[in-house]
């Protein structure tokens, strides 16, 4: 038997008796990177494709989602330091070895690029403002000319952006939750995934609609894959990483995670759109709405239940 | 730095020391006592050590940070710079042994090894008012410190080294 305790009577704000640095805006934070981080890339890849006239809610009426994301997203992490008027420290350095560092620089680009391009579609999209602003309207027109650099950056920017969300936490030994290697591109699958889902949700087209169902149940597929095999992956670890797993597996977040995540988030949906595909009627909004539900809960699970593990006490 | 746990009784000199040598705000500490008991009646084995900061070789909280406010200062002494820190607590989620908190005013702040006393050449706080003396301060890389040939001569641990920090905190036992 061995027992541990402090004898110092050690019971530091947010550290014991477990971690509860990173709280709802961190979670939330990458849920809406990864759902911007998803449209940017399918819209990138469409334009690139040059299908923007096929499939024009995902290049058009989606791209109003990732700047709202986006700016929402930088919201919470601002929110959730402690230290906040020192944000600007970001900026000044660039420091390869930390993911937030990456991060941070990914945004400062992404976000501003996310606006431009929606405001390349601005008369389209708005019709009924007609502002006659002389700059706006000749900005959008050199936009306009320019949309398909757009879409080429945004396939690199929004694949680092995707991953690194994950990238973010799996860089932690510390937390032997986090700390497999696989979350980085679970997270960029998922984060595809929810972004699919809110292209279905906006979809004008059956057509548009079905390619996103095919996409998304792809995605589905491959992030069912990559859990068993983060599940085994950590299953065929440490102790640490066993005990860690034992908060998933049986412990406080089962049914979180195999209820809400995984049946309700991932199974249910795919359930659902393949049965549409197939042609029976089925409102596709429940499927796409269950995504991004899963996605988000996820997202809550993993911060969480990673916060509780740890190597000593 | 090499604390000596089968000197340790445990007395919290050290972590007050701490708090009133670098005002540690009330409720938060810098270093703190455990006590790990093993085994059960009659063969119990008590272990005492007094545990802050390790100062590691390899420190995931400068990796991790995303502004370079934690970093390392010559003699391996890692630091955080309170004006550069955004309170992101990247670094709090990177250590393993759970050595930083969030000062009451946003930056992070963890043991320093009494930085400030070590310029003057002093001992940090911890180490000078120790009552039983079981701990001891000095530089690794001079092979006749007090230090290196406590670690030539008895057998020492140290803590999560399988966590790969390289931590410089050592433990006699």
């Amino acid at each position: 038997m061995q027992e541990e305790l402090f004898t110092s009577g050690r019971s530091i704000p947010h550290i014991d008796p477990s971690l509860e640095i990173w709280h709802w805006p961190i979670s939330v934070y990458l849920f809406l990177g990864g759902l911007a981080a998803g449209i940017l890339f399918f819209m990138g890849v469409i334009t690139v494709l040059g299908k923007e006239k096929e499939y024009p809610s995902t290049v058009k009426y989606a791209s109003i989602v990732p700047p709202l994301a986006l700016s929402l997203g930088l919201m919470a992490l601002v929110y959730d330091l402690t230290h906040p008027l020192y944000t600007w420290q970001l900026y000044t350095t660039i420091r390869l070895e930390s993911p937030m560092s990456w991060g941070a620089w990914v945004l400062l680009v992404t976000t501003p690029l996310s606006f431009l391009w929606v405001i390349s579609y601005y008369s389209e999209l708005f019709p009924k403002w007609k502002l006659n602003i002389n700059f706006l309207n000749n900005l959008e027109k050199y936009l306009k000319k320019n949309r398909r650099y757009m879409a080429m950056a945004f396939i690199p920017l929004s694949i680092i952006l995707g991953i690194y969300t994950g990238i973010l936490l799996s860089a932690f030994n510390a937390r032997p939750l986090w700390n497999n290697a696989i979350l980085g591109p679970l997270f960029l699958i998922s984060g595809l995934s929810t972004g699919a889902a809110t292209i279905i949700l906006l979809a004008k087209t059956a057509k548009e609609r079905h390619l996103f169902s095919k996409i998304d149940l792809i995605l589905i597929v491959i992030e069912l894959g990559l859990i068993v095999h983060m599940i085994m992956g950590m299953y065929a670890g440490s102790e640490v990483q066993l005990e860690a797993m034992e908060l998933l597996v049986g412990g406080e977040f089962t049914l979180m995670f195999f209820g809400f995540v995984i049946i309700l988030g991932l199974i249910v949906p795919a359930i659902l759109e393949l049965t549409e595909l197939i042609g029976f009627k089925v409102p596709v909004a429940v499927p796409a709405l269950l995504i991004l539900l899963g996605g988000l809960i996820f997202r809550f699970v993993m911060v969480e239940a990673g916060q509780i593990t740890r190597y000593l006490y | 730095m090499v604390i000596d746990t089968l000197k340790c009784v445990g007395c919290s000199d050290c972590v007050v020391a701490c708090q009133t040598e670098n005002n540690v705000p009330i409720g938060y500490c810098r270093d703190w006592i455990t006590e790990t008991v093993n085994g059960a009646y009659p063969n119990v084995e008590l272990e005492l050590k007094s545990e802050r900061c390790n100062h590691c070789d390899n420190a995931p909280c400068v990796r991790c940070c995303p502004t370079g406010a934690s970093h390392i200062v010559d003699g391996g002494i890692v630091l955080v710079t309170g004006d550069e820190c955004i309170g992101c607590g990247a670094c709090i989620e990177s250590c393993p042994y759970d050595a930083r908190f969030q000062h009451p005013e946003g930056y992070v702040d963890k043991c320093t090894f009494c930085h400030h006393r070590l310029e003057k050449g002093q001992h940090p706080a911890c180490v000078s008012v120790c009552p039983t003396k079981c701990m001891y301060f000095g530089d690794l890389d001079d092979p006749n410190s007090e230090v290196s040939e406590l670690l030539k001569n008895r057998k020492y641990k140290t803590l999560a080294p399988e966590a790969g920090t390289d931590p410089h905190v050592f433990y006699l036992t």
